[in-house]
């Protein structure tokens, strides 16, 4: 096939790009080197964050989007409408629960406070003594890896999947592949996730490792996606080792338990002290999660921008080159909003929002 | 101190050498010494031998460990179906 555009990365956000690209029209290459991504690895929570208007709008709009696909997913992308708890521990969360509320409120997402028991009827699993929560009933999750899949097969005619690794860039735009092959097409979207420096050194995208812990199946044990407030401060810090309270309930009945944030290590070992730092935060929360068996400890890095937001949009002096990369910890959530912009961008037509924020920026120029 | 010893395993009396896993005593109640069901209804059974694989996962007086990691005590209660 004779593409018009090639996606590099056939994780969730190239198989969305490429899911986008295809309704708008263009014929589709997409080339997978099958490296094992983020994409393999996250928690594919749907979740709305707020920590900046521009974050705010790509994750409504993505989380919208998944909610529009859901009915349609197979069954095996494993979508839960489970919604998120945003847990306040004391009463400084629980005001901060409360401005949070009315900034999603602001934008016409629906989220509702529950009180401390309010809270525990919910989710009787948490300790006692726990403030009350947020809910944001939006939200939901799902099994990242084959939803990739599933956006790639939807437009089976005009998007071709190839294995193939792509070695190098050329100035002109011509992809150079492991085999010693060449590529051409008009354009190209790099969506290679934490390897996009290794195509394009000048990018600002550093990896942050977390370690991830799913257990034995408790059916019932936990029913929202479970998040502490304090997770928007530990996440965000832009140095040093983190950890915040993450419990995910998978539809299987097992707790897929995050989450750890670590810069500047690409040694995917599952590290001991940081999964002990980890469990020990649950246990904070949960504390019968002492009692469950743990099936599989695992990590995997994410790609970081400087500051959080994808980088979206025309390469500013490679030729035909287009970004669609540094979604970070929430590229699962945010690839359908991602996908929308860029293919807007690329075609011609008016993303549904604003794109400006997104723009490629923070580019080291390189000899 | 007795070379035996007896567990339950989903409520039927086994007797094991003494110092044998829980593995060890699925396989000597009978069968493939099946220990689970999978999330899609299939039966497993043990298959490291050496706590990696997750197959031998029971419930063991009341908690779920590794059927193969675990040395059989007097009176154990296993359950393969919870
Ligand atoms: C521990 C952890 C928890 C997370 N939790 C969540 C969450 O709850 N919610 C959420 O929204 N996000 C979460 N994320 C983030 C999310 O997983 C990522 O943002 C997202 O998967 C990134 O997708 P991607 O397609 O950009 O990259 P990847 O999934 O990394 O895909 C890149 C693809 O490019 C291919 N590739 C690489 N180099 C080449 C090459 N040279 N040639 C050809 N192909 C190549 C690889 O084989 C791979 O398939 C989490 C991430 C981690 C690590
Ligand atoms: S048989 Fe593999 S973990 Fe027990």
């Amino acid at each position: 096939m004779d593409a018009d555009v090639i996606v590099i990365g056939a994780g969730i956000v190239g198989a969305a790009c490429a899911h986008a690209l295809a309704q708008a029209g263009r014929r589709v290459c997409v080339l997978d080197a099958r490296l094992g991504g983020a994409t393999g690895a996250g928690m594919g929570h749907l979740v709305v964050m707020d920590d900046n208007a521009a974050e705010l709008e790509l994750s409504r709009h993505s989380v919208a989007q998944w909610r529009a696909l859901a009915p349609r997913l197979g069954a095996d992308c494993a979508y839960s409408p489970c919604g998120t708890l945003w847990i306040a521990a004391n009463d400084e969360e629980m005001a901060e629960a409360e401005r949070k509320q009315q900034r999603l409120g602001a934008l016409g997402i629906e989220s509702r406070l529950l009180g401390a028991a309010e809270l525990a009827r919910a989710e009787p699993a948490l300790r006692a003594g726990l403030s009350g929560a947020l809910e944001v009933p939006g939200d939901g999750i799902l099994y990242a890896p084959n939803a990739a899949r599933w956006l790639l097969a939807q437009h089976a005619a005009s998007v071709h999947v190839e294995h193939a690794k792509v070695e190098a860039l050329e100035d002109d735009g011509t992809l150079r592949l492991a085999d010693g092959s060449r590529r051409r097409a008009p354009q190209v979207v790099l969506a290679n996730g934490i390897e996009a420096t290794t195509l394009c050194p000048e990018l600002p995208i550093r990896p942050k490792k977390g370690h991830l812990l799913i257990t034995d199946r408790y059916p019932g044990t936990v029913h929202h996606q479970l998040v502490e407030l304090g997770y928007v401060t530990s996440a965000h810090h832009s140095d040093g080792d983190s950890v915040a309270f993450n419990v995910q309930p998978r539809p299987t009945g097992q707790l897929l338990v995050g989450s750890s944030r670590q810069f500047d290590t690409t040694d995917l070992a599952v590290e001991a002290p940081m999964l002990a730092r980890m469990l020990q935060r649950t246990l904070d929360y949960l504390p019968g999660l002492a009692d469950l068996n743990a099936v599989r400890a695992w990590t995997g890095l994410r790609a970081a921008s400087p500051d959080g937001l994808p980088l979206l949009g025309k390469h500013p002096w490679r030729e035909k080159l287009w970004l669609a990369v540094g979604h970070e910890g929430l590229g699962v959530t945010t690839a359908p909003g991602s996908a929308h912009v860029l293919a807007a961008l690329m075609t011609g037509a008016t993303p549904d929002f604003d794109a400006a924020p997104y723009a490629p920026r923070g580019l080291r120029e390189v000899a | 101190m007795s070379d035996q010893t007896q567990l339950h395993i989903d409520g039927q009396l086994v007797r094991v050498k003494a110092g044998s896993s829980v593995a060890a005593a699925l396989r000597i109640a009978g069968g493939m010494g099946a220990a689970r069901t999978s999330v899609t209804g299939q039966p497993r059974a043990p298959f490291c031998g050496m706590g990696v694989c997750q197959e031998c996962r029971v419930q063991i007086d009341g908690r779920r460990r590794l059927a193969c990691q675990t040395v059989c005590a007097e009176g154990m209660r296993v359950e393969t179906t919870a």
